[in-house]
C-alpha cells in the first residue's frame, strides 16, 4: 500500500449523517486509518437516507453513506452497554484522534467525554462537531441544513427581494462544516502527533455548525463586516454589479451565468462579435451602464447573440474575451464533461453489496502522496472480528459480544 | 500565550479575492506566519480595491450600496486599499509585504524568501503565475522540502488552464447552482452566492495541512493542485450518486427537504423570516402542540409524513398564518423549547444581537490604524489548550516590510532605502509613472 499522507493517524469515529462522516472521510481518504463505530443493528443514519439504486431503500446501499464512509473500516458497538463502552476506551488508547457528533452532553453519558478519554490517552485530540457548539444557550437546539444557513450564513441576502430568503444547493452547510472541522482537527493533530519539540498537547476540538457559516461561507463575513464599518444591512438585491450583462441568461441548450460584465462593457463587446450597433461611443461610458434605454438597446442585439448559442459556445466566447462567466450544467453534463472526465475526477467503486458504482473522487491532487480509493464503505460491522482480533479479543469472546448485542 | 499548532511555519500567500486568502486565513488563525505578498503598483480586483486602482479616498456614493465598498462612515480615506470589507475579513493574523515581481530585484527577493519558506499558495489563473516567475520547478529548486498549493478555477495545465471564474461561476460549472433557486420559477433568476471560494480554500487548507503532517515524517514536500471545480464534485455527493445511480438530475426543491416538511416563513416586522425543519411524526405532534393544537392539524389526511408532504403547500400556508403574527426569536424559542428544529433568518444586526453568538465569543475585536477597532470573525473552531483568537488585525498593505526586508531577509538598510526608491517597498499605491 502507498504511503499516503496521514497513513500514520489512527481514528476513532462516532459520527453520523454529513459533516462528521465528511471530516473523517477527508482523512481516511488521504490515508488516515478510521475505525467507523455504527449502533449495533441499526448503523449511521445515513444508511436510511438515500439516494438508493431504483429507490428501493437498503442499510448496504444509501448512496449518501458510500460516498461519505469510503476508505473507512466500520466496527458496531453499543455504548450504552459497559462491555461497548470497554472496547470503545480500548480503542480510543490506540487511536490519535476521536471525533464524534452526537448531540452536546451523549458522550458524557457514555462516560467517553473528552475528560474521560484524556485520562486514557493523554495526547488524544478529540473533535466534537454539533449543532451550535458544546457551550452557550442554543447548546441544545436542534437544527438542520436551511436552519444554519438561516443562523449562521448568508440567507438574508440570497434570493429575490420581493420573495422569501432562498437556501443553498443541498447540505451545502454540512459539508463545509465537515471540511472546517478536518481543518481545525488537522491543526491540533499537529501539536499532537510527534511534534517538533517532543511534548505533546493532546485537546478537545469545538466545532459548531453554525460558526462554520459564520465565520466561513459565501458573502458572510463581507457582509457583516460591512455593517460593523458603516451600519449597512446587505439584503437581497443584487451585490453592488451594477450595470448590465450580468445574471443568468438563456441560451440555446440551457443557462449561462455572466457576472458584472458591464464593469468592462468593450470586452462584452467583443464577446459578442464586435457587432457595429454596439460600436456607438454612447454604450461605453459609466452612466451608459445605468440607463435603462440603453440596456434595451443592447438586448436587442445580446439575446439574439446569446439565445442561438449553445452554452459552450458562449463560455469560449466569454473566456476569450475575458468576460467573467459559466455555464449552468446539469449533473448529467457535469459527469459527461470531458474535463472532469480526463482528471479523474469520479471513481470507480465495487461494493459488495450496492455493486460496481461510480462515486466523487478525489477534491484535489497532491502529487506526492495521491487520493487513493483502498476500499469501499464498510458493511455494517464489516470489521468487528478484524479491530477486536487485534485488541486481543478471542473467537469466542467475540461470539459472546455478538450474542449478547454489544456488537 | 500557549503554543500554536503552526508555530515555525512559515507561508507566501498570493491570494487573491476570496479562496486563496481564505486558506491563509485558516493556516494564519493555526499560528503560521503567513506572509501576503503584493504589489504597490497594481491591485488586483475584488482584493484590496474594486478593480487594479485604488478606489477614491473621499465619501464614496458605492460604498452605501454595496457592502463590498461599505467604509466607515462612508469614507474609505487616505489608504482606501486597508478598509475594504471584502478583504479585512480573511486578513486578520497575516503579515503583509510588497515587491515587484516583474523586476529582477523583485525576482532575487522572491529567491531569498523561498528558501526560508515552508508553504507557498496562489489562487490566480496559471499564466499569471508564470508572468510572475513562480513555478513548483522553480521553487523546489531553491527549496527542495517547499510545498506549493496551486488552487485554479479550473485547471493548471489544458484547455481550461487560463479559465477565470469567481465561486459562482465554478458553481455553476459543476452543477451546484441548478440545485438551488425558487422551484416555481425559471433559473434565469437565479442570483449570485460564492460558497465555492470558501468551500475550496478550506479544502486548500486541510490539504496544506496534510501534507505538512507528511513533510513532518518524511521530509518531502510537494506540489498540491485544487481545482475549485473539482473540489465543488465531492460536495454534491447525493446529487451525482443519484445521477449515476438512477440517472436522474437533481433540480431545485426550493427551501424545501426532500422528505421533512421545511420551508422559511414569514414573522411580524419588514422582511423577517424563521425556518423550521419538521421530521417524522414525533416533530409533527410537538409542532402542533406547540402552534396550540389548531383545528387543521387534527384533520384528515395530515396523518402520516408521506400525506403530510402531498400536502406541503396547504401546511405552509397554514403555518405562514400561525407565524405571520409572531417575531422569528419568539417562534425559535416556542418551536426549539418544545424539540422543533426552527431558527430566525439572522441579518447583521441579529448576527451582532444574538445572546448565543456573543456567549461563544464568536467575534473578537481587533484593531487596524486604518479602520479603527471593529468586530471580526474568529476562527470557526475552538480549542481548548490552544485557541486561535485573533492575535492582529487585517494586515495593511505593505506593513511588515522592515520585519521581511531586514530581519528574515538580511537587507541591509541602505538596501532597504533603495527598494523603497525603486518602487518594491512602502505602504502606498504607487503606479509606474
Amino acid at each position: 500500500m502507498p504511503d499516503q499522507a496521514l497513513s500514520h493517524i489512527r481514528v476513532l469515529d462516532f459520527t453520523q449523517h454529513l459533516a462528521g462522516p465528511y471530516c473523517t472521510k477527508l482523512m481516511a481518504d488521504q490515508g488516515a486509518d478510521v475505525i467507523k463505530v455504527e449502533r449495533p443493528g441499526i448503523g449511521d443514519v445515513a444508511r436510511r437516507l438515500g439516494p438508493f439504486p431504483g429507490d428501493a431503500p437498503h442499510p448496504e446501499k444509501s448512496g449518501l453513506f458510500l460516498h461519505l464512509n469510503t476508505n473507512k473500516r466500520g466496527i458496531t458497538l453499543d455504548l450504552a452497554t459497559e462491555p461497548g463502552r470497554d472496547i470503545a476506551r480500548q480503542l480510543v488508547a490506540e487511536a490519535d484522534l476521536v471525533v464524534e457528533s452526537f448531540r452536546p452532553g451523549i458522550m458524557a453519558s457514555f462516560g467517553l467525554d473528552y475528560p474521560a478519554l484524556k485520562a486514557v490517552n493523554p495526547d488524544l485530540v478529540m473533535t466534537s462537531i454539533s449543532n451550535f457548539g458544546q457551550t452557550g444557550p442554543y447548546r441544545d437546539y436542534r437544527g438542520s441544513d436551511i436552519i444554519f444557513y438561516a443562523m449562521g450564513g448568508e440567507m438574508s441576502a440570497t434570493g429575490l427581494p420581493e420573495r422569501e430568503p432562498l437556501k443553498l444547493g443541498p447540505n451545502a452547510t454540512l459539508y463545509q462544516a465537515g471540511a472546517a472541522a478536518a481543518v481545525a482537527t488537522m491543526g491540533a493533530l499537529f501539536l499532537s502527533c510527534n511534534p517538533d519539540d517532543g511534548q505533546p498537547i493532546g485537546q478537545h476540538v469545538d466545532v459548531s455548525i453554525m460558526e462554520t457559516q459564520l465565520s466561513s461561507v459565501d458573502r458572510r463575513m463581507t457582509a457583516l463586516l460591512a455593517y460593523q464599518y458603516a451600519g449597512k444591512i446587505t439584503g437581497r438585491e443584487d451585490w453592488g454589479f451594477a450595470g448590465y450583462p450580468h445574471g443568468v441568461f438563456p441560451c440555446l441548450d440551457g443557462y449561462f451565468a455572466i457576472t458584472g460584465a458591464g464593469v468592462y462593457f468593450s470586452r462584452t463587446v467583443e464577446m459578442i462579435g464586435s457587432p457595429e450597433a454596439l460600436q456607438d461611443p454612447k454604450f461605453h461610458s459609466l452612466e451608459a451602464q445605468t440607463d435603462p434605454g440603453l440596456q434595451e438597446e443592447f438586448e436587442e442585439v445580446f439575446y439574439p447573440w446569446i439565445l442561438s448559442r449553445t452554452k459552450l459556445e458562449v463560455w469560449e466566447a466569454a473566456q476569450k474575451a475575458h468576460v467573467l462567466g459559466a455555464p449552468l450544467n446539469t449533473m448529467e453534463e457535469v459527469f459527461n464533461m470531458p474535463f472532469f472526465d480526463e482528471r479523474g475526477s469520479f471513481a470507480q467503486v465495487d461494493h459488495p453489496e450496492a455493486g460496481p458504482i461510480t462515486q466523487p473522487g478525489r477534491p484535489f491532487v497532491m502529487n506526492e502522496t495521491p487520493w487513493a480509493l483502498r476500499r469501499p464503505a464498510p458493511l455494517l460491522g464489516q470489521h468487528n472480528q478484524e479491530v477486536l482480533t487485534d485488541l486481543g479479543y478471542t473467537p469466542a469472546d467475540i461470539a459472546s459480544l455478538r450474542q449478547s448485542g454489544v456488537i | 500565550m500557549p503554543r500554536l499548532p503552526l508555530q515555525g511555519i512559515r507561508a507566501l500567500e498570493f491570494g487573491v479575492v476570496w479562496a486563496g486568502p481564505y486558506c491563509g486565513m485558516f493556516l494564519a488563525g493555526l499560528g503560521a506566519e503567513v506572509i501576503r505578498v503584493e504589489s504597490l503598483k497594481a491591485f488586483v480586483p475584488l482584493t484590496r480595491s474594486r478593480g487594479r486602482t485604488p478606489r477614491p479616498s473621499e465619501p464614496d456614493p458605492k460604498a452605501l450600496v454595496s457592502p463590498l465598498y461599505a467604509a466607515p462612515e462612508g469614507m474609505p480615506g487616505a489608504r482606501p486599499w486597508n478598509q475594504m470589507p471584502l478583504f479585512n475579513p480573511h486578513a486578520t493574523n497575516k503579515l503583509g509585504m510588497t515587491v515587484d515581481l516583474l523586476l529582477p530585484k523583485g525576482q532575487e527577493v522572491l529567491r531569498r524568501l523561498i528558501a526560508v519558506t515552508d508553504v507557498v499558495f496562489e489562487n490566480s489563473p496559471t499564466q499569471t503565475m508564470d508572468k510572475l516567475g513562480i513555478s513548483y520547478e522553480k521553487l523546489k529548486s531553491i527549496n527542495p522540502s517547499i510545498i506549493m498549493l496551486r488552487m485554479p478555477a479550473y485547471a493548471n495545465s489544458g484547455h481550461y488552464r487560463n479559465h477565470r471564474a469567481f465561486g459562482f461561476h465554478i458553481e455553476s460549472m459543476a452543477g451546484h447552482v441548478l440545485q438551488r433557486g425558487y422551484a416555481d420559477m425559471d433559473p434565469s433568476t437565479l442570483t449570485n452566492t460564492l460558497m465555492g471560494d470558501a468551500s475550496a480554500g478550506t479544502q486548500a487548507a486541510f490539504a496544506v495541512l496534510a501534507a505538512l503532517h507528511y513533510r513532518r515524517r518524511t521530509g518531502k514536500g510537494q506540489l498540491i493542485e485544487v481545482s475549485q471545480a473539482e473540489a465543488l464534485i465531492p460536495l454534491e455527493g447525493e446529487a451525482f450518486m443519484d445521477y449515476t445511480m438512477n440517472g436522474r438530475n437533481a433540480s431545485t426543491l426550493g427551501n424545501r427537504h426532500p422528505s421533512a416538511i421545511q420551508g422559511c416563513y414569514p414573522c411580524r416586522g419588514d422582511d423577517r423570516w424563521v425556518c423550521i425543519t419538521v421530521t417524522g411524526d414525533d416533530d409533527w405532534r410537538k409542532l402542533c402542540q406547540a402552534m396550540g393544537d389548531p383545528e387543521w392539524c387534527e384533520q384528515d389526511g395530515f396523518g402520516s409524513p408521506a400525506e403530510r408532504y402531498s400536502r406541503h403547500d396547504e401546511i405552509d400556508e397554514k403555518i405562514s398564518l400561525w407565524t405571520r403574527s409572531r417575531e422569528p426569536y419568539e417562534i425559535m424559542s416556542l418551536l426549539q423549547e418544545a424539540g422543533v428544529a426552527a431558527g430566525p433568518v439572522m441579518d447583521p444586526r441579529d448576527v451582532f444581537a444574538d445572546p448565543h453568538v456573543s456567549r461563544r465569543g464568536v467575534f473578537e475585536e481587533a484593531f487596524q490604524e486604518d479602520t479603527g477597532a471593529h468586530l471580526y470573525p474568529g476562527a470557526p473552531y475552538k480549542m481548548s489548550e490552544t485557541p486561535s483568537t485573533i492575535r492582529r488585525g487585517p494586515v495593511r498593505l505593505g506593513e511588515d516590510n522592515e520585519y521581511v526586508y531586514q530581519d528574515l531577509l538580511g537587507y541591509t538598510p541602505e538596501e532597504y532605502a533603495a527598494l523603497e526608491e525603486e518602487g518594491h517597498v512602502g505602504m502606498d499605491y504607487r503606479p509606474d509613472p
